[in-house]
C-alpha cells in the first residue's frame, strides 16, 4: 500500500477535548448531579468463600435517611460480558466469591447516611474454603467456586495444535524448556468509577456511566432490570483513564438503576479506591511452560505453548484472555508448527480480565526471554535472531492469522541504531545493560463478543446549511482521543478544519452502535466507518456543486473550507455554500457508514481469538543499572520504535506510546495484585490502596525516545493500525534482557523486583542456576489437541479430526450465539 | 424520612479564584468536599481520598495542598486556587495551552492537579528544569502519559512564561526521525483553535 497524502490526517493537532480537558470543564461521571438524588452505597463480603445463610436489610431500610435498600433477592438475573459466562450478579444472592462481592445496597439522603446504613445489615455467612491460588485451585476441585466450568475448579481448558508439532522438535538443533511466572496487576485508573442512573417519569431510564462499553452495560441493564432495551439510555462519560478496566458491564452501574426505579428519583454511586480494587478486571497471573525448538540459525521449528491463569472469582472476559495467551505468538516470527494448551482456573480473589494488552504480556514475556536465552545460548545477536526470521508481510501464520503490513523488522533496526545496540551490549561497564524485545498485537478483534451479523462500528453525519458538520458515532473516549480521531478522518475528506465539527459519541439515544473502546479497535474500525460516512456526504456535495459550477465531479477539490476547481483554484464554492447547495438539490443531509472485519481465515473452534484486521508491531531497548550489592536498579532511557500504519495525529501516536511504555514499565518493576490470608483464613488483598500498589511515578519514568514506523496496512483508515495496547508489550521482557546484559542473571518472572535479582546473583555465586522463577509447572489435564493442518501444510483452516463444522467453527468459543 | 434531620452548616468566608464567597456546609467536609459540593467547582478531581494521588491539588495562599486532606473550615479567610480559575478572558493560561498542545492531557483526570502543582513550581522557579519538574510533579499520579509529554508541557509553558518565543519540540509532536513525505501543505481554513503546528 503506498502511503496515502492528506492534510489533515498526520499532523499534531490538538485534541478536540483538550480545550475542556485543561481547564477542569470536562463533565466526568462523579461531577454529574441532579436535583432530588439520592446516594448509593454498596455492602461488599467480608468473607472470600461463603454461602450467605441470611441476608436482612430491614434494620437498614428504617435508617434515618434512607429512602431505599436492594439485596440478591431483588435482582436475581444473572449476568457476565461474555454470552459464555453469565456468572455475576448485580448483588450476591446466595454465594459470596471474594473479599469485596457486593451482597446489599442503601439509597439514602446522602453518603454518610448510607454509609451509615450499611452496618445494620444483617449478613450471617456459612464459611467455605476459600481457594487463593492456580496450585490450591488444582488441588482443591472441591468445593467449586462456580457450578459450571471445564473441570473441577478449571474454568476453562483448551488445547491446539497447528502442524506437527513433535516433527518440528526433531526438525531443531536444540530444545529449550522453560517456566515463567507473570504476576497479576491492575489498571489503576485515576478516576474511581462512577455511575448516575435516572428513572424518568416516562418509565425510560438514563444511566451516566465511566464505562469503555456503554453497549455493553445497555444489554447487561436490559437483561437484569426486565426491561426493554429501548426504554433505557447509557451515555458513556469520559472515562478519567480506562486501561480494560472498565470494560465490563459492573454491579454498581445495575445496582443503582435498580433503586432509582424502586426510589424514582436519581441515584448515584463513586466507588471508593478500595472497591476500585474489588472490581480488578486486571491482569491475569500466569503461569507459563514454554518449548521452543531452534535450529543453529535461531529458525523456530517448532513451539508448545502451556499457560494457567489465575482468573479470580468470576468469568468476565476470562474465556477470551485464555485463548489470547496463547494466539499472537505466531504473528511476529515464523513459527511452522505451534501447540497451545490453555487453562483457567477460578480463585477467591476479584475478577480477572483485560488490561491493556488483554492476555497477551504474559506470553509476549515468556517468549521473548525465551528468545533472549536461544540467542545467546546460539551465539547469536539477540537482534539478528529476531530480523533473521520476521513473520514476512501478506501472509497466513501457522494458527490462520492473515498478517497484512509488517514493519517490525524496521521497528528493530531503528531501536538498534538509536540505542548503541551493536556497539555498547556486552561491552558496558559492570551493572548495566541492554535488553530488547518486540511484540505485536491486534487492531481491534475480528469478531464481536456477542454473535451478530451487524457492523461493529457505526457512524451518522449531520451536515447542516449552517456548514456545521455533527458526527454521531457510539465509541467512548477514554481518554486515547477517539472523539478527535472521527473529526480528523471527517475534516481530510470534506476538507474543513476538524475544529469546525461537533462530535456526539457514546450515547445509546443518539448514536449509533459501536462497540466499546477495548481490543484496541476505535481507530481502525470507528475510522473506517467515518470514513465511509464522509466519502458518501462529499459525494452529494460533490454532485451539487458539480451542477452548479458546471464542472465534472472528478475536478473538484475539498480542502482549506472550499471547494473549489483542481484547474482553477479561484472558481469554487465555501463549504457551508457546498451544502446550502447540496440541500437545495437534495433536501435535509445525513449520510451513515459502518465497517464490519474482514471474515477471518480460521474455521476451528477457538479461531474467534486472535484475528484481527491488521496487527501493529514494536520494538524496544531498555538501558538498565542494577546494583550487584542490592538488587536494585533504575531504567535511564528507552528507545522504542511502533509501526502505527500511519499516524492519524502523530502527537497523539507518541503519546499513547510513551503511555504504554510507562505502564509496561510499571508491571515490570513494581506493579502487582498480591494477597495474604486474614485471621479467618480468608484470601484479602494485601493493600487496596494507591500508596500500597506501587506504580511508577515521575521520579522513576525514564527518557523516551519514540520512533513512529508508518507501514500503512489496506485495512486501515489511511493505513492506520492500533497504537494504544501493542508498546506495552516489550517492555518487561527487555527489562528482563537487559538485566541479563547487566549482571549475567535472568529473572523469569515479572515484576521483577531488586529482591529477585538478588536471589538470582546469590543462586549464581552459589554454583546453582542462574535465575530466578518458578521451578515446576503443574500437571493440568488439558484435553488432546484439536488438530489443524496449518496453511503451508495445505490446511484450510478447518480442524482435521473434530469440529469440521462451518459457522460454529468460525464463532470460535467466545462470540456463542445469544 | 423519620429520624433523619439535615446536617448541621456552618457558615465560612474564603476567597475562591479570586472571587470573595460566604458559604454554609457541614463541617466535617473537606476542602475537596467543599469546592465540589458546596461550590459547584467539580474541576478539582479525587482520586482516592487519602492524601496518595495528587489529583486533588489545588492551592492555598499559592501553595499546593492535596485538598482531599484539609478541611474546609481551615480555608477561613484565605485564597483558594483551582483549575477552573487559571484560564481568563485573553484565553487559556500558558500551561493549560502547552498541555493541550502537546497532548500532556490524555483523558485529563489528573491534569487538574498537575496543572496547579506546576503553576506553583513556576512561580517560585521560573526556569525548572527536568530535575526540578520531576521533584514538583512527583506527588501527582498520572497513569495515561507516562508524564514524559507532562514534563515537555511544563517546559514549553516556562519558556512562554518568560517570554520566549518557544515552540514544541519535533520529537514531541512527531516521534524521532519522522518522515514527513505524505503530507500535504494545510490550506487555512479560518481561525482554528489548537493546530495544527
Amino acid at each position: 500500500m503506498t502511503r496515502p497524502r492528506t492534510r489533515v490526517v498526520g499532523r499534531p493537532w490538538a485534541k478536540v477535548d483538550a480545550a475542556a480537558k485543561v481547564t477542569g470543564q470536562t463533565r466526568f461521571a462523579d461531577d454529574l448531579s441532579l436535583p432530588r438524588m439520592l446516594h448509593a452505597k454498596l455492602l461488599r463480603s467480608r468473607r472470600a468463600h461463603a454461602r450467605l445463610v441470611r441476608v436482612d436489610a430491614s434494620r437498614a431500610l428504617a435508617a434515618p435517611g434512607v429512602f431505599a435498600v436492594a439485596t440478591g433477592a431483588d435482582l436475581p438475573i444473572a449476568f457476565g460480558i461474555l454470552p459464555v459466562s453469565q456468572d455475576e450478579h448485580a448483588l450476591c444472592p446466595d454465594r459470596v466469591r471474594f473479599v469485596g462481592d457486593p451482597i446489599a445496597a442503601v439509597a439514602a439522603v446522602n453518603e454518610d447516611a448510607a454509609d451509615a446504613a450499611l452496618a445494620l445489615i444483617d449478613v450471617e455467612y456459612e464459611d467455605w474454603k476459600p481457594i487463593g491460588s492456580i496450585e490450591e485451585a488444582i488441588a482443591h476441585p472441591v468445593p467449586r467456586i462456580h457450578d459450571y466450568g471445564d473441570l473441577g475448579n478449571f474454568h476453562k481448558l483448551v488445547s491446539m495444535e497447528f502442524g506437527d508439532v513433535e516433527s518440528g522438535f526433531l526438525r531443531a538443533d536444540r530444545i529449550w524448556d522453560d517456566i515463567y511466572f507473570y504476576e497479576g496487576n491492575t489498571h489503576l485508573p485515576l478516576e474511581q468509577h462512577a455511575a448516575l442512573a435516572d428513572f424518568g417519569p416516562d418509565g425510560k431510564l438514563t444511566l451516566w456511566s465511566s464505562t469503555q462499553t456503554p453497549h455493553y452495560v445497555h444489554r447487561a441493564l436490559a437483561k437484569v432490570l426486565e426491561m426493554p432495551a429501548s426504554r433505557i439510555r447509557v451515555i458513556a462519560t469520559p472515562n478519567g483513564g480506562g486501561f480494560g478496566g472498565k470494560s465490563d458491564p459492573f454491579n454498581h452501574e445495575i445496582v443503582v438503576a435498580h433503586l432509582s426505579r424502586v426510589t424514582r428519583r436519581p441515584v448515584k454511586i463513586c466507588l471508593t479506591r478500595e472497591e476500585v480494587f474489588y472490581c480488578h478486571r486486571g491482569r491475569h497471573p500466569t503461569l507459563m511452560r514454554v518449548r521452543t525448538g531452534a535450529r543453529a540459525d535461531g529458525a523456530i521449528t517448532a513451539m508448545h505453548f502451556q499457560t494457567v491463569l489465575d482468573g479470580g472469582a468470576y468469568g468476565s472476559y476470562g474465556v477470551a484472555s485464555t485463548y489470547y495467551t496463547g494466539a499472537l505468538q505466531t504473528v511476529t516470527y515464523e513459527v511452522p508448527a505451534y501447540r497451545f494448551d490453555g487453562a483457567r482456573v477460578f480463585t477467591n480473589k476479584p475478577p480477572c480480565g483485560p488490561k491493556r494488552g488483554h492476555g497477551t504480556p504474559q506470553p509476549r514475556f515468556a517468549m521473548e526471554a525465551q528468545l533472549d536465552r536461544i540467542a545467546c545460548d546460539l551465539g547469536l545477536d539477540p537482534a539478528d535472531i529476531r530480523l533473521a526470521h520476521l513473520q514476512p508481510p501478506d501472509s497466513l501464520t501457522a494458527n490462520f492469522l492473515r498478517i497484512g503490513s509488517m514493519g517490525l523488522g524496521a521497528c528493530i533496526e531503528k531501536v538498534v541504531a538509536a540505542s548503541g545496540w551493536r556497539e555498547r551490549r556486552g561491552r558496558m561497564p559492570p551493572g548495566r545493560g541492554l535488553g530488547l524485545a518486540c511484540s505485536s498485537y491486534i487492531s481491534g478483534a475480528g469478531l464481536p463478543i456477542y454473535w451478530n451479523a451487524m457492523p461493529q462500528s457505526g457512524v451518522q453525519l449531520k451536515l447542516d446549511r449552517s456548514g456545521g458538520v455533527t458526527v454521531f458515532c457510539g465509541s467512548t473516549d477514554i481518554g486515547q482521543g477517539s472523539d478527535s480521531v472521527l473529526a480528523y478522518v471527517v475534516a481530510e475528506i470534506l476538507g474543513i478544519d476538524p475544529f469546525d465539527i461537533r462530535v456526539v459519541t457514546a450515547d445509546t439515544d443518539l448514536t449509533p452502535v459501536d462497540l466499546g473502546s477495548y481490543s484496541s479497535r476505535v481507530t481502525l474500525m470507528t475510522g473506517n466507518a467515518a470514513l465511509q460516512a464522509a466519502e458518501r456526504a462529499r459525494d452529494l456535495l460533490a454532485s451539487a456543486v458539480s451542477t452548479q459550477l458546471d464542472l465534472p465531479v472528478l475536478r473538484l477539490v475539498f480542502a482549506g473550507g472550499r471547494v473549489f476547481d483542481a484547474e482553477d483554484p479561484g472558481k469554487g464554492l465555501a463549504f457551508a455554500e457546498a451544502v446550502v447547495a447540496a440541500e437545495s438539490k437534495l433536501g435535509t443531509l445525513g449520510t451513515v457508514g459502518s465497517y464490519s472485519p474482514p471474515p477471518s481465515a480460521g474455521r476451528y473452534r477457538g479461531a474467534g481469538v486472535g484475528p484481527s484486521p491488521a496487527y501493529s508491531y514494536s520494538a524496544a531497548v531498555v538501558e538498565i543499572e542494577v546494583d550487584p550489592e542490592s538488587g536494585i536498579y533504575s531504567v535511564p532511557t528507552i528507545w522504542i520504535a511502533h509501526d502505527v500504519g500511519k499516524c492519524i495525529n502523530p502527537v497523539l501516536v507518541v503519546g499513547q506510546v510513551e503511555g504504554s511504555v510507562y505502564m509496561g514499565l510499571g508491571e515490570a518493576m513494581m506493579e502487582e495484585m498480591s494477597y495474604r490470608s486474614d485471621v479467618n483464613g480468608n484470601v484479602v488483598h494485601k493493600f487496596p490502596s494507591m500508596l500500597e500498589y506501587k506504580s511508577p511515578t515521575t521520579m522513576e519514568m525514564p527518557d523516551v525516545v519514540t520512533f513512529l514506523i508508518e507501514d500503512p496496512d489496506p485495512n486501515g483508515p489511511f493505513g492506520a493500525k492500533e497504537v494504544g495496547q501493542g508498546p506495552l508489550l516489550p517492555i518487561p521482557p527487555a527489562v528482563a534482557n537487559a538485566v541479563y546484559d547487566a549482571v549475567g542473571v535472568r529473572v523469569d518472572e515479572v515484576p521483577i523486583t531488586p529482591e529477585k535479582i538478588l536471589a538470582a546473583l546469590k543462586s549464581k555465586a552459589q554454583g546453582k542456576a542462574a535465575r530466578f522463577g518458578p521451578d515446576r509447572f503443574p500437571e493440568i489435564p488439558y484435553p488432546e489437541p484439536v488438530h489443524i493442518p496449518t496453511p503451508a501444510e495445505g490446511g484450510d483452516g478447518r480442524a482435521r479430526d473434530r469440529e469440521a463444522t462451518g459457522a460454529g467453527g468460525v464463532r470460535g468459543a467466545v462470540a456463542a450465539k445469544v | 424520612m423519620p429520624g433523619y434531620e439535615a446536617e448541621s452548616r456552618v457558615a465560612l468566608r474564603l476567597t475562591v479564584n479570586g472571587q470573595p464567597e460566604e458559604i454554609a456546609f457541614a463541617p466535617h467536609k473537606t476542602l475537596l468536599e467543599v469546592l465540589r459540593e458546596d461550590l459547584g467547582l467539580t474541576g478539582t478531581k479525587h482520586g482516592c481520598e487519602l492524601g496518595e494521588c495528587g489529583a486533588c491539588a489545588v492551592l492555598v495562599d499559592g501553595r499546593p495542598v492535596l485538598s482531599c486532606l484539609v478541611l474546609g473550615l481551615e480555608c477561613g479567610g484565605r485564597s483558594v486556587e483551582t483549575v477552573e480559575g487559571m484560564a481568563g478572558p485573553e484565553g487559556l493560561h500558558p500551561l493549560q495551552k502547552a498541555f493541550a498542545d502537546l497532548g500532556a492531557a490524555q483523558c485529563g483526570y489528573c491534569t487538574p492537579g498537575i496543572l496547579l502543582a506546576a503553576q506553583a513550581l513556576i512561580a517560585g522557579n521560573p526556569s525548572p528544569d527536568l530535575p526540578q519538574i520531576r521533584a514538583a510533579l512527583a506527588g501527582n499520579i498520572c497513569r495515561c502519559t507516562g508524564y514524559v509529554k507532562i514534563f515537555e508541557a511544563v517546559e514549553l509553558a516556562a519558556a512562554w512564561m518568560r517570554g520566549e518565543d518557544a515552540a514544541p519540540r519535533r520529537e514531541s509532536l512527531y516521534g524521532t526521525d519522522f518522515d514527513e513525505s505524505g503530507l500535504l501543505p494545510v490550506l487555512p481554513s479560518g481561525p482554528g483553535e489548537g493546530g495544527p503546528r
